[in-house]
């Protein structure tokens, strides 16, 4: 856990210091992309072989769609309240 | 919609690949995507910190900025923390895990998989897939019940990507530079909250 905060700030700094490289971002968003690509497939492979997770898959897409929705429910909810008082202080943003 | 119908291609190409037993099972087991997990988020660093864009906005809106994402993090934990007990099976760590994706499935799914389990990595999948297309389906819906925020606030940090043009099309014009920066806040907070919450909640 501690690894992955400790490579992201590296990255970071690094970052910063390339900045001035114009094909950075192309070149980042090409080796994101792929680097998703194979660690969603390595996902999709271990979940394949794993006959315990395969039958749980209903229970899951169930589990995933409650928390969705509350998650959705929730922002809106607190949006709803907080945006009204950011309009109402503001200068008229409308809505 | 293309690079999402393109990445779920992959996550069912390794899980058929994995069914058929097409490539050693250890694959999936070994080490691999953990060193391919930490090649990503050294990438998403590198990205923050080459990304002068978010930078700029911090420094034009300062404080401003992280409001609306503020109502999406506060709302989306109160909302996960109030549906748990539909679901026996998960605890508040790993609910707010999953919640903490905000839409963004691709990145929470493979963070979480290596974290916790791949059964919660497949639910991070889905339930973050799944927060995109009810977005992408429910926007106009969202803005008759609850305001032009609401569809925003929804698509979590697909506000300025994937669901931007609903967004536009439903809330209006005027709401396309708050989409774009509170999917830009959110999609920094994804790799950092994740792993926090799976490593401070008990």
């Amino acid at each position: 856990m501690l690894n992955i905060l400790i490579l992201m700030a590296t990255g970071t700094v690094l970052g910063i210091l390339l900045r001035k490289r114009q094909d950075l971002p192309r070149r980042l968003d090409r080796a994101m992309t792929w680097s998703i690509y194979l660690l969603l497939f390595l996902l999709g492979l271990s979940i394949g072989t794993d006959q315990d997770i395969l039958l749980q898959l209903p229970e899951l897409g169930y589990s995933a769609l409650v928390i969705s929705l509350g998650g959705i429910a929730g922002s809106v909810a607190v949006a709803r309240f907080g945006w009204r008082l950011l309009s109402g202080k503001g200068k008229g943003k409308g809505s | 919609m293309k690079s999402s119908l393109i990445i779920l291609g992959f996550f069912c190409g390794g899980l058929l690949t994995g069914y058929a037993g097409l490539l050693p099972e250890a694959l999936g087991r070994g080490d691999y995507s953990l060193y391919a997990l930490y090649l990503l988020m050294f990438l998403v660093g590198i990205g923050m910190g080459a990304d002068s864009r978010s930078l700029r906005a911090m420094r034009q809106y300062g404080i401003k900025l992280f409001l609306v994402p503020l109502f999406t993090v506060t709302g989306t934990f109160a909302g996960v923390l109030a549906v748990l007990w539909l679901l026996p099976d998960i605890g508040p760590r790993e609910g707010l895990a999953v919640g903490a994706g905000f839409g963004y499935y691709s990145l929470s799914s493979v963070i979480i998989s290596e974290l916790h389990s791949s059964s919660l990595g497949v639910i991070a999948l889905l339930s973050n897939v799944m927060r995109e297309i009810i977005t992408l389906l429910a926007a106009p819906l969202l803005v008759a019940g609850f305001g032009r925020i609401a569809p925003v606030v929804a698509a979590g940090a697909t506000s300025m990507d994937t669901t931007l043009p609903v967004i536009t099309t439903t809330a209006g014009r005027e709401f396309a530079v708050i989409a774009l920066l509170h999917g830009m806040v959110l999609t920094v907070l994804v790799p950092l909250l994740v792993p926090l919450i799976l490593a401070l909640l008990p």
